[in-house]
């Protein structure tokens, strides 16, 4: 026990004396929050719009309007021509075009049917079906105008009414959804990368052969490693939440103690994991590279980005030993639902497994007899 | 028989096909300093590794201060001090610092680790020093410090690796006259060096020439019996008779 106070004092020393570590902490969850935050966002705000009115009359100009008048939408130019207005869309001066052919007043009037045509660019599916749903429902507004006004008919009452209501997220805020995650992601990236690197660079200058040869034992010696970054980590999230509550507002309903209950199993997996490729590397630039390539597989499967739902079922079951998607998961639904222990079991026992699976791979991998 | 600190017996390490370390057996006796030379790539690293308890060895009987390296290497470890040509202090912090985290994983109590402090930054004179870090001091001190660091628990032995490379021949002579210090307060010196003059201040030097031990003896027998002046001629005439 003794032993390992004295290494806990030497690895608070080296790494507050480090002079890139204060920013590291401080620095860096402030930024990730602000700059994640607000660019990862699936809200399409601004399409822009280019409209081809070959018809030129009150009903077509009323409909531009309507266009026009959306805060979805910028309309970037007119014309006449769709061939004008397919170039605009290959020079991707445009994102949708809404073509008026001519008689569509004229449709409209004479109680037939007119057509409009919408072609959007779909080289991002999601966002694409994001474009053209938002076109849609501004034209079916529009069609309903037409009918009650135009026609002085009584909108027909539908058999069925939609209401809807969002749960957990009514004003389907974004910040609300997107934050949990990335908070997830700072506590991750912070253990993990530190954990890899910090024995990593014992063995790049020497000192590992001295303290091999000492009477630490090898459990002292992982403990008194880890014990600081555990903390660190623990500290990170406290901040970002903070942070969070802060500059978004994220609402909060569920149980701190029981985020960082789980948080306390979390870290010791990524901290685990970093310890293992510790104990693969030789140098801090492999270490790096090597952590580096599972953060990247573990952030894009995780649900943090794309619902995990919609992923391929191979994908769903690799996603079973992805620490990040479980955490991600609790994060979600504790702060956003009030989720209490018994919801979340399934992935705090999954994380507990994870982190003694992890941990012990990387004991044995450790050894003092090199 | 009682007087040996380290046996080695039929000591062989391979890695793959490659035999590092090929039947080796020697002696080491209590309160000497034992030279253990050889050119580059000869297997004095791997002997010192395996004596250490850092690698386990293919086969052999080999006991350090009383225990088997390969099965009580904790004890072992509690007994010995090591420093290698790779410097060992941690850069970043103080000297003071370096002194107490080596005191305490050895188990030292604060006020042995303390006075051991005090006595080595008084006899280096850098008491004014003990608040600065080591990574601004200049190699030697760094090498004398190591030095200290690695004695300061009273081991029974001391191995040291290469201590002097790099260091200039004033520092070496001080280092030397450390090790003399050490050797008669009771301590067991296994030393490696590429030095040859160093090889005259050893008691009993063995040299080693591809994985084997192929002198071991007193500097003046070993002179005496190939029949030249120096330990530099006595080791080159060995190298050479092995090409």
């Amino acid at each position: 026990m003794r032993t390992i106070l004295f290494i806990l004092q030497k690895e608070f020393i080296q790494i507050f004396r480090n002079k890139t570590m204060l920013p590291i902490i401080f620095v860096v969850p402030l930024v990730q929050l602000m700059v994640l935050s607000y660019t990862a966002t699936f809200e399409i705000k601004n399409v822009n719009l280019f409209i081809v009115d070959q018809d030129n009359s009150p009903a077509s100009r009323n409909l531009a309007s309507k266009f026009k008048g959306s805060p979805f939408y910028t309309v970037v130019d007119f014309s006449v021509s769709y061939i004008v207005a397919e170039e605009a869309l290959i020079n991707n001066k445009t994102d949708q075009i809404l073509q008026i052919p001519p008689g569509f007043e004229k449709g409209i009037i004479s109680h037939k049917e007119s057509n409009l045509q919408v072609t959007t660019n779909a080289i991002n599916g999601s966002a694409a079906s994001l474009m053209s749903a938002y076109a849609l429902s501004i034209i079916k507004d529009y069609n309903s105008n037409i009918i009650v006004e135009q026609l002085g008919l009584r909108h027909p009452p539908d058999p069925i009414r939609i209401s809807s209501a969002f749960w957990y997220n009514p004003e389907l805020n974004y910040f609300t959804y997107m934050v949990p995650g990335i908070l997830v992601l700072l506590v991750t990236i912070i253990s993990a990368f530190l954990s890899a690197m910090n024995i990593v660079r014992e063995k790049e200058i020497g000192t590992i052969e001295q303290i091999n040869v000492t009477p630490i034992r090898k459990y002292q010696f992982i403990v008194g490693k880890l014990i600081p970054f555990w903390f660190i980590a623990l500290f990170e999230l406290a901040f970002g939440l903070i942070l969070a509550k802060l500059m978004f507002d994220i609402p909060m309903l569920g149980s701190l103690g029981l985020i960082f209950f789980v948080a306390g199993v979390y870290i010791l997996v990524t901290l685990g994991l970093g310890l293992l490729i510790s104990t693969l590397t030789n140098t801090q630039q492999q270490s790096m590279f090597l952590t580096y390539f599972f953060m990247i597989i573990f952030i894009l499967m995780s649900g943090l980005f794309t619902p995990v739902q919609s992923m391929p079922e191979w994908a769903q079951w690799l996603n079973k030993l992805n620490p990040i998607a479980y955490f991600i998961d609790v994060m979600r639904m504790v702060l956003l639902k009030g989720s209490v222990f018994s919801d979340i079991s399934k992935q705090f026992f999954s994380l507990l497994g994870l982190a003694v699976l992890l941990n012990m791979l990387a004991v044995w991998r450790y050894r003092k007899v090199a | 028989m009682e007087d040996y600190i380290i046996r080695v017996e039929n000591l062989t390490k391979k890695f793959g096909s490659f035999t590092a370390n090929d039947n080796l057996s020697f002696f080491v006796r209590k309160g000497e300093v034992f030279g253990f030379l050889g050119a580059n790539g000869a297997g004095k690293t791997t002997a010192i590794r395996i004596l250490c308890g850092l690698l386990k060895p293919t086969s052999g009987n080999i006991e350090v201060a009383g225990y088997d390296v390969s099965r009580q290497s904790n004890k072992v470890k509690k007994n010995i001090g090591y420093m290698s040509q790779k410097f060992s202090l941690y850069e970043d912090m103080t000297i003071k610092e370096n002194f107490r985290f080596y005191g305490g994983i050895y188990g030292m109590s604060g006020k042995a680790i303390r006075e051991k402090t005090e006595h080595y930054l008084h006899k280096l004179g850098l008491e004014k020093e003990k608040n600065t870090v080591i990574s601004s001091l200049p190699l030697g001190w760094k090498q004398k410090l190591a030095f200290s660091v690695a004695i300061m628990h009273d081991p029974r032995i001391i191995f040291l690796d290469e201590p002097t490379g790099g260091v200039d021949p004033i520092t070496r002579r001080q280092f030397w006259e450390m090790i003399y210090e050490a050797a008669a307060s009771g301590i067991t010196v296994f030393v490696t060096t590429h030095y040859m003059d160093e090889a005259e201040y050893c008691q009993r030097v063995s040299i080693m020439v591809d994985g084997r031990i192929e002198a071991l003896n007193t500097p003046e027998k070993l002179k005496e019996q190939f029949r030249v002046d120096s330990m530099e001629d006595v080791f080159i005439k060995l190298a050479r008779g092995q090409q």
